[in-house]
């Protein structure tokens, strides 16, 4: 197809699809309304559980079952980059050189990767209290350790982080939400039912039933998954080369 | 203008496609995709605004005290973007290895398939 039919397909499609859109908004109920019906059970469900963060108790309560779906997404997903991303029969590993880091940069990876490591764990354990969760907090903690990359060098990195054991966890991390979802079977109730647990005291770290282990289990396997998937990309950038002459 | 959020919404899915339709090179189509999904942000954000209202998180505001926005669609918004980070992380590995195997990513050139 020429560029130019192309274009001209995609100013019919696009015009039909704009027409129908701005018809489309024109119908819905007006911006900042006040009624929200669903949104007003959500939270009296929310603080019936005693989850002071409606949404965590919407992601791992009302919707748990669907959180188990989104992790399976994340899970295959960096499962399919991890099989893009090897290492070729025509490439190999070549040993990357360490570089000079300007030493102002090198200061400020290297105190604020505790700072920022402990950030990321404070918003995973917090996550049905205040703002944030497994999910934010986990891309915190993980982002957190690529900081020596920066501050020191790939070998560094690497040696903090053993592929191995990070593959594993995220495995693990994603069985724990399964079995999580299986105790409640085993006990009497349904497949991810938050009647498992007392609810605890409303706003402490132990509220809201299997709520805050939930969230851990979605901490440790996004966390594990950015891991993962930044070493899949870093090592393409850094270590693994083309042989030459093939 | 009442609608004027999700108009925003309309508008910003329409640039990502048009981005999507022209695109000359892969890297560009995944950066579109990113922002024909990024629509579906606003546009859910915007459904659940109330006029007045805080967030839904009750660990520092007395239940009842004030209107809150709708935590249904914030909660929706969080899976969208988690899946969209994945996906466009997966879409990248792709390119990378289209690049490598076709030394190209301009998406007109890979017309034939090589082994």
């Amino acid at each position: 197809m020429s560029q130019r039919l192309r274009l001209w397909l995609l100013a019919v499609g696009g015009a039909g699809v704009a027409a129908l859109l701005v018809a489309a908004c024109l119908d819905l109920p007006a911006f900042g309304g006040r009624r929200h019906p669903y949104g007003e059970r959500a939270v009296a469900a929310s603080l019936a559980r005693h989850t002071a963060n409606t949404i965590a108790s919407l992601n791992f309560d009302q919707r748990a079952y669907d959180t188990l779906g989104e992790i399976s997404i994340l899970f295959a997903a960096v499962l399919g980059c991890l099989v893009l991303l090897r290492e070729a029969r025509d490439e190999h590993r070549a040993q990357p050189q360490p570089a000079e880091v300007a030493l102002p940069v090198r200061r400020y990876a290297l105190i604020a990767l505790p700072v920022a490591l402990l950030t990321g764990l404070y918003v995973i354990a917090h996550g049905q209290l205040s703002p944030g969760g497994g999910f934010q907090g986990g891309v915190v903690a993980a982002t957190a350790l690529h900081l020596l990359y920066l501050g020191a060098d790939y070998r560094a990195l690497e040696r903090v982080r053993p592929l191995g054991v990070f593959d594993v966890c995220d495995a693990l991390a994603v069985s724990a939400y399964a079995v999580l979802g299986l105790a409640g079977l085993l006990a009497g109730t349904a497949f991810l039912a938050n009647t498992l647990l007392p609810y605890g005291t409303f706003n402490t770290l132990s509220s809201g039933g299997t709520v805050p282990l939930l969230n851990a289990a979605v901490g440790m396997e996004v966390a594990s998954a950015v891991v993962l998937l930044l070493a899949g990309f870093l090592d393409q950038a850094v270590e693994i080369e083309e042989e030459r002459g093939s | 203008m009442h609608v004027l959020p999700y108009l925003v919404a309309a508008y910003v899915f329409l640039t990502g496609c048009y981005g999507l339709a022209t695109s000359r090179n892969l890297i560009h189509t995944v950066g579109c995709l990113a922002v024909c999904q990024s629509s579906t942000y606003v546009l859910l954000l915007a459904v659940g605004y109330r006029d007045g209202a805080t967030a839904p998180v009750f660990s520092d505001l007395a239940p009842g005290s004030r209107p809150v926005v709708d935590p249904i669609v914030q909660a929706l918004t969080l899976t969208d973007i988690v899946v969209g980070a994945t996906v466009t992380a997966l879409l990248l590995a792709l390119v990378l290895q289209i690049a490598k195997r076709h030394g190209t990513l301009d998406p007109d050139e890979l017309r034939e398939l090589r082994g």
